[in-house]
Parts: structure tokens; sequence; C-alpha cells
């Protein structure tokens, strides 16, 4: 079967443990405010690999998959080509890959079956209720809460992401509001604050899409690191 | 003799000059951490801000001082100190520090354009005699350089020949000095020439009239520590003096030489077993050991050279090369890191980063994860460590080689190589379409290959054509190096380095290739997509048009990827077709440290897209910007390049990344970066430069983006490549990435 890619980044250090390919799927459901890939939002045609072809490319980097370095699936919405995504997954695991899915849970079709072959799940929040999540992404909540539950019953291990965006999500209420909704959850072996940057600001321009934070600045790194201690502080240790 | 190698294990070191034998004999691996290294000494200290204020004179001025009055030799100098009661290792290039020496025996016009540029002049009574009675190595070479070389000299087809300045790249196994003592080497080589009853021939009478010459050189060292207060005809004693006595043997080579790159060779883990025995009998602390070891480096952070301006500009900066080769492996599989290994590397932070000594780790896949973790912190703090495979290198070379230059392999004491510098195979490439006349002066440096006037290149075509031109290159280029090093041994014998080699050794020739990744490129678009050469109007190719896209070098792609392993294997062919002077060995290294930008300078338009006078990509890199699949996407293309019998003198690559884009956080950084390293020479490649980029670097990245190809930056959730951002973008990642926001 052929997968639709945007890109590859053969060496991500970033989107889970270790050395990792990052295969950036594709097409999203989703139109999130402050996307830094809007180019991978169209479902239309990029480059077009079979899985065999795609699992080829990966295996050139196995020598530098060690300490559970491996391949994430990241995107545009990798779950938005659910079968092609299985095929690789089943490939990976054939041949002991470590596989993540970099996800905000939405667009599959046969989650349940994805997750078996997953080994880490990188899980973006974008807002914690119906009202906020919508006006970030244009989509409705209840899809990413049904994946999330669905990792937590398969007890997936998880690292959590939220982008930190000034005057919209940057304040202490937001922090300690996200804070009582990811203390319940299981295995979250990582929390992530990533601070808003302007670089994706440019591929708007050339895909003459309006951009919609135009005004923004980027967020502080420093004071989205005091955000980040206010929000893990007694809530990683306790896992 | 007894006192000297007292509780040294082995006999056959003793019997004959055999440094390695002693090695594996004596040393004591090191698996722990860093944990015992120490601070800088107060003694230290001084020296060092001394040395640092004149290093900053330096830099305003130029240089800082020329003897005007001495030309080179071993002891031609009053010795001279930096603070003579603070230092522990002792001895200069002349009487006073960083004042240069002037060596005319390469050749004279070099020295004069040199005094020239910083408002010396040479006595012009020692001029007068010299140029009257001598006659310089550039003056030999000239006297029987054939008109094609000529000609590929002077469009720059073949640049940077040594023939007007020192070859250097030979390594003196320093050491012997320490080891046996001045006195068992003048005997060991006097026996060789006494013990001679072959045919006398050529080749014979040239030898015997270099053990002389090399014998000579002994007893000037000797004499030259003498005059420093050492008596060094009997074996260091303890480790200070082994330390002292070895770099008496460096030192006079750096007074007789100026070679372009002038290479210390392997000496930490030998030190080692001087300093562990010292350190066992109570003799020293750990304290002691360090200070000897960073007195030792900051005076090889002091060697200096005389060079024109232009030579820097073409190096960036005034680099001598001194290289140290750190760690590997036993061919028993026991790896060589010792305390001293430790040591070595923590001059960096005790001194603070530096280019030199050009620190080298040999790596190895079973290198203890301890000395690979503190290899890896030290990359990322400082920038200043190079790594090359001895997994790939060892089973070639032994255990007791050393790094030449950059990535020039040989086994110390025992091989030799005759320096060859580069031939530009991308403007032989153009030479190709344009029937052998260079395309920016319009000389025909080559005959006999017709004009490609097809409106577009035929792949076919152009390969047959290429390898008519590369045929007559490297007939050129050997010739050329055959004559540069008969006049070399000649002229401009360097006595006290081979006096510190084996009288009978193997010779290597390493001739080099710059342009690969144009080349390769040039070739992929002409084979994949559709390449329409603009004339002039004397049918010259001065641009081409691109219709199509095609792969490129640095995407792990092997339809691309192959042709640089062809091209290249078919240039060592070619190069070994021809019958090198004293039976040397052909290597080829793709290398050209930062020369690219001026080899890009003088070559015209490619077919890869690149216009004339933009620099070509550094070493083996792919062009820059080119790979779009990432940092280990490149890696693996350059992976490709056979290095067994093919590029047998080195394969240079450099890689670049912020410290953001190698993991969260120190922790994960160090891991990332040993796994790169492993990950990569697991493959098969030989040298990785790695950059872990401070802020200044970034900047300098922004407006010299081939010098850092592959650099990679953290954009949340993701990594870029630095190239591909627009200049605003890379702006802001310079603030960004520094906690800063615009």
């Amino acid at each position: 079967m052929q997968g639709n890619i945007h890109s590859i980044e053969t060496m991500g250090l970033l989107d889970g443990p270790g050395i990792r390919v990052v295969i950036f799927m594709q097409g999203c459901p989703l139109r999130c405010l402050y996307c830094h890939n809007p180019d991978t939002w169209s479902n239309e045609e990029n480059t077009l690999m079979t899985s065999e072809e795609l699992f080829r490319f990966i295996l050139k980097y196995k020598n530098y998959f060690v300490n559970n370095g491996g391949i994430t699936f990241s995107g545009g919405e990798p779950l938005l080509q659910s079968p092609f995504l299985l095929e690789v997954l089943k490939l990976c695991k054939q041949f002991n890959i470590h596989t993540c899915l970099d996800t905000s849970g939405v667009g599959g079709t046969i989650n349940e079956e994805i997750l078996k072959y997953v080994d880490l799940v990188i899980f973006d929040i974008k807002g914690i209720n119906e009202d906020d999540y919508f006006k970030m992404t244009g989509y409705h909540i209840e899809e990413s809460f049904a994946f999330l539950n669905l990792c937590q019953k398969l007890n997936k291990p998880l690292w959590l992401r939220q982008v930190i965006i000034p005057t919209i999500n940057d304040n202490e209420e937001y922090i300690l509001k996200l804070k009582e909704f990811i203390k319940p959850i299981k295995n979250v072996q990582k929390i992530e604050l990533l601070p808003y940057h302007l670089l994706g600001v440019n591929k708007y321009e050339e895909l003459k899409i309006p951009y919609r934070l135009k005004g923004i600045k980027a967020m502080d790194k420093k004071r989205c690191e005091e955000l980040y201690k206010l929000l893990v502080d007694e809530l990683i240790t306790n896992k | 003799m007894m006192n000297a190698w007292r509780n040294f294990l082995g006999e056959r070191w003793k019997n004959e000059i055999n440094v390695s034998d002693f090695i594996l004999n004596n040393y004591k691996e090191y698996l722990g951490d860093e944990s015992f290294l120490v601070g800088i000494s107060e003694r230290t200290k001084k020296v060092w801000d001394k040395c640092q204020e004149l290093i900053k004179e330096e830099l305003k001025k130029g240089i800082l001082d020329v003897e005007t009055n001495i030309l080179s030799g071993i002891n031609n100098f009053n010795p001279g100190y930096i603070d003579k009661e603070n230092e522990v290792i002792v001895g200069l290039q002349t009487d006073a520090p960083l004042k240069r020496i002037v060596n005319p025996y390469g050749g004279i016009r070099m020295v004069y354009k040199a005094l020239d540029a910083y408002g010396y002049k040479l006595n012009p009574e020692i001029e007068r005699r010299f140029v009257e009675y001598r006659k310089t190595h550039n003056d030999g070479v000239y006297s029987a350089y054939t008109k094609n070389i000529k000609l590929a000299r002077k469009t720059g087809l073949i640049t940077g020949l040594p023939d007007a300045y020192g070859r250097g790249r030979i390594i003196g196994d320093y050491r012997r000095v320490a080891l046996y003592g001045i006195d068992r080497l003048i005997q060991e080589k006097q026996n060789e020439f006494d013990n001679f009853n072959g045919e006398i021939n050529e080749k014979t009478i040239r030898l015997r009239e270099e053990i002389i010459e090399q014998i000579k050189a002994l007893k000037a060292i000797k004499n030259m520590a003498l005059s420093y207060g050492y008596d060094i005809s009997k074996p260091a004693t303890n480790s200070k003096e082994a330390i002292q006595w070895l770099y008496f043997g460096y030192l006079a080579t750096v007074k007789e030489n100026n070679g372009a790159a002038m290479s210390l060779g392997r000496t930490s883990t030998f030190l080692d077993i001087y300093l562990e025995r010292d350190l066992n009998e109570g003799l020293i602390t750990e304290k002691d050991a360090q200070e000897l070891i960073d007195q030792f480096i900051i005076k090889l952070r002091l060697v200096r050279h005389l060079r024109t301006p232009e030579y820097n500009e073409l190096f960036a900066g005034d680099p001598t090369w001194v290289t140290e080769a750190i760690a590997g492996m036993t061919e028993d599989g026991k790896s060589l890191v010792t305390k001293t290994s430790y040591r070595y590397l923590h001059t960096l932070i005790n001194l603070g980063p530096a280019p030199e000594p050009n620190l080298t780790v040999l790596w190895s896949k079973n290198l203890p994860d301890n000395f690979k973790r503190y290899c890896s912190k030290i990359s990322i703090l400082t920038d200043s460590i190079q790594y090359e495979n001895d997994d790939l290198m060892r089973p070639i070379y032994g255990d007791d080689y050393a790094i030449s230059c950059c990535v020039s392999a040989m086994k110390v004491g025992k091989q030799m190589q005759y320096f060859g510098a580069r031939c530009n195979l991308a403007k032989a490439l153009l030479y190709a379409i344009n029937g052998g006349v260079d395309e920016i002066t319009g000389i025909k440096v080559i005959d006999g290959i017709d004009k490609i006037t097809d409106e577009y290149l035929n792949y076919d075509k152009v390969i047959r054509a290429y390898d008519n031109v590369l045929n007559i290159v490297s007939k050129t280029y050997v010739d050329a190096m055959n004559i540069i090093h008969y006049m070399h041994d000649k002229y401009a014998y360097e006595a006290s380095q081979m006096a510190l080699h084996d009288t009978n050794i193997e010779r290597l020739m390493a001739f080099g290739a710059a342009g690969l990744s144009v080349v390769v490129d040039s070739l992929s678009a002409i084979k994949y997509a559709k390449v329409k050469p603009i004339r002039n109007c004397e049918g010259i190719a001065i641009d081409f048009e691109i219709e199509g896209e095609y792969p490129q070098y640095g995407n792990d792609d092997d339809r691309v990827d192959q042709i640089a392993v062809d091209l290249i294997t078919n240039f060592s062919n070619k190069l070994k077709q021809h019958k090198l002077y004293r039976n040397a060995i052909h290597t080829l290294s793709i290398l050209t440290i930062t020369s690219n930008v001026v080899y890009g300078k003088i070559t015209g338009t490619t077919p890869d897209g690149r216009k004339a006078g933009e620099p070509f990509a550094p070493g083996a890199n792919p062009m820059h910007g080119r790979d779009k699949h990432g940092a280990l996407a490149s890696l693996n293309s350059v992976a490709k390049i056979p290095y067994e019998d093919v590029c047998q003198d080195g394969v240079s690559n450099t890689f670049s990344i912020v410290p953001d884009a190698l993991g969260h956080n120190s922790e994960e950084r160090i891991v990332n970066l040993i796994n790169i390293l492993d990950g990569y020479f697991k493959q098969g490649a030989q040298h990785l430069n790695v950059n872990v980029l401070n802020r200044e670097t970034l900047i300098e990245a922004m407006e010299n983006p081939n010098l850092y190809p592959n650099l990679t930056i953290r954009v949340s959730g993701y990594a870029v490549n630095f190239n591909r951002l627009s200049r605003k973008q890379q702006l802001e990642v310079i603030a960004r990435t520094f906690h800063e926001v615009i």
C-alpha cells in the first residue's frame, strides 16, 4: 500500500527517545492556530511511497537506533493514513525497531490495532475543554479524549506536549488546570511545554493561507520554563 | 639505564627500537570516569595568562615577531622562555615566545612575501650568503616542472602543491627520544650505516647520505636540549623528563621544518606509563601530573610558522595541525584509553578550547563507555575534538598509527607521507565539457579533448570525455608529485623527523581530490535531469540551465551516491597506473580543510547549478542545502565513499549541530552524540568533525553557510536545517537558541 509522505527527517533527536527517523505524513484534519507545518494540512499527493519502500529507507538507519532510538511517525496527522501506518509499524516491530507515534489522536480508523505496534505515544494536548479545543483546532475534542482513553486502557507509555502561546495559554491559571487534567493520566514519562515560535509564518505566506496569530510574539523561553516548573512540580515523580 | 627503565615489563623493546611493544607491555587501561581530574595549577595559570596576553597582541599585529638574523635549524637559536620560574616544561622555537623562524629551504620567495607583508626584512648578509650558495626546494622543482604541470598549477586544476614551502605531514616518533635517549638512537643509526654491505646504487647512496644527516640531526637535538640545561643522551628517568625529552624531539622538528601540518603523533598513552609509575612511587600527585600535561600542551599551542597572509586566508587562521591521536584499541581488543587520554582532553577545560593541538579521538565501538561519555561531553562543551574510525583503520595500520594533519593515518616511525595537496575535480569536469580549455582564463590546459557542442549534455558522452581528461590529469598530477618530493628530499630533507623513523620505511604518497560533491551532483543532473550549457562566443560553457529534478548527493540515495563511489574509485585507479618516486604507495583523500572556498572562487559555473566563484562543500560533505532528509542521510551518503585501497588517505566530513537540537538536556545530548558517532562509524565511515555550536558560530554559519552543512536547529517539536531558513529566520533562531526573543 502507498502512503503520502510530506518529508523525512533522519536525525530527530527530540521526538522520542534516542536517535529517531521522523516521518512527517501528509494530511491533517486539524487546523491549529499555531501550526508551523501548514504545508502538511492538505491531502494532496506529495511523495508517495509503499510501506516496503519506506521501511527499507528506515532500515538504513538501524545502526543509529540504540538506547530505544527508532522511528517516529509525525505529520500532519499520521492516524489519517491508518492502514498504511499499520503496515509500516508491523514491519518495524518485526525487526525490533522502537516505534513512536506523534499524534493529536484524531482521524484514526483502527486505533486499537495501530497501538498494538506502538511503543510510545507522543500526545499533543491542544486544549482541555471543548471550547478551547475547538478554537485552537477547529475540531471537536471527543475524538482526542477517546484516543487518550484507549492509550490508558492499553497502558501505552506517553509523552504529553502542549504548545504555549502568549496571551492564549501562557498563564498560571491554565497551567494549574492542565496540571489537574494530567494528574489522573497513567504512564506519563515526559511532559513538554513547547514555546510558540514564528518559524512557520513564512510558509503561510507561500501557501497564501491567512495567518491567524498575527501580532502575537514568540513565547519567551524562560517564562515557558517557569510555567513548566509549576506544571511538573510533584507531577512526574508521583507516577 | 636500569634506573630509567625500572619496573617496566617486556624485553623486545629493549633489544630493538620498538615503542609499540613497550606500550603494549606496560600501559594500564583506565575504565573509570573523569572524576580524578584536577584543575589548573597556580604555576600553569601564570604561564598561560602570559601566553594569552601575547596571543592577543599577536592577533592584533598579525605576527608578534620574527627572527631575521638566523635561519631555521635544530640548534640555531638561543633558549627561550615564557616565564622561566613557573615553566615545568621548557623549550621554544626561538629565543622568545611566538617569535617566528625564517625557513628558506622550501622556497625563499614565500619568505620574502611573508616578511614584506608584516614589515620585516631579512638580514642582508644572511640573505646574500643563502641566495649565493644555496638552492631551494622551490628552485629545484621549477628546474624540472613540465609545461603541463605549470599550466595545471596556473589555472588551479591542481593547487596547494607543496612546492614553495615545507611539505609537512611527516610524524617523527618523538617518544623514542624519551624511551631510549639520543645516544642509543644514534648508535642504532650508526650500526645500520656501518653494517651495510649491499650494492651501491642511486637508492642506497641516497639512503646512506640520509642516515648521516639523521645522525647529525640527533646530535643537534642533544645540543639544543643541553642549551636548556637537559642532557637527553640517556633515557628519561621520570615522567617530567619523559615529557620534556619527547617535547625536545618535537621542538627540534618545528625549529628545522615549516611543513603545513606537523603532527605530534600518539603520545598520551606512552606518557601515561611514566606518569603512572611516578604516581605509584609517590613521586608526584595528580596535580603534578596534570600540570605537566597542561604545560606541555601550552607549548604545542605556541607553535608558529612564518606564513603569508594569503596562506592564512586559505586555511582560515594560522593553523599548524599539531595533531595528536588519542585512544583507539589494541589489536587484541583492549582499549588504549589511559588516565592521560583524559588529561589531554582535560586541557580543553583547564586552558580553554583551542584548535591546537588538533585533538583527535580514535573512536571504536568498543571504547570504554566512560571515555565515550567524556569525549562527547567535551565535544559539546568545546567543539574542539575530531573523531576518526579506529575500527576501520586498525586492520590496515595496526595499533600504533597516528594521524597526520587531519585524516591521514600512518604507522608511527614506520611510514612517512609525501603530501600532495589536491586536484580540482570540478574544474576537470568543465575541461571535459570545454575541450580542455580553462573556463576562467581561456587557456588551453589539456590537449586532445574535443569540445562538447550538444544542445543538451549527454551523460555517456560527458563521462567518456571526463575519463579522458582524468587520464591526463592523473599523469600530470603524479609527475608534479614525483618532482616535488624528489626535490624536497634533496633540498629540504627533514633530518630530525626522519631520524625518529626506522631507516627502512614505507612511503605513502597522498593525493587529494576537491569538489567531489559538485562533480557528483553535476553528473547526476546531466544523467537524471536535462542540462543545457550556455556558451560564450568561444564556445566555452559559462552557465548551465537545468530542466527538471535530479537526485543529489547527501540524501542517502544510491542513484547519485554510486556516482560518487565510481568517480573516486576511478580517479584512484588512474593515479595508481603511474609509478611513484621511491616506490611510494598511492593514497587519496577527500579533504579540503577550508580551502573549498578558494577552490570555488577559481572555478566557473558547474552543471549542478553552483554559480562561478561559489564555494565547494568542504571535504566529502554534500553541498549545503541539498540534503533534504536531515543529517543522518547526509552522513550515510558520505559513509559510502570507500576508504580501504581507494580513499585510504581519508574522507573528511564535518557535522554541525546546536545543543538544543542534540537533545532535551545535557545527559541526552551526551548519549545522542555517542550514538551518532557509533552509528556513523559502524558503516565504515572514516572521519567526523563535530561542532556543537554556540552563538558566535551560528552567526558565522549565517554568513558562511557552506562551512556549516547539516546544521540542524531545534524548532519546537522537530528539527530543521539552519541553511534552509531565510536570513530573517536565522536571525531569529540565533536569538531564540540563546534564550532571547526578538
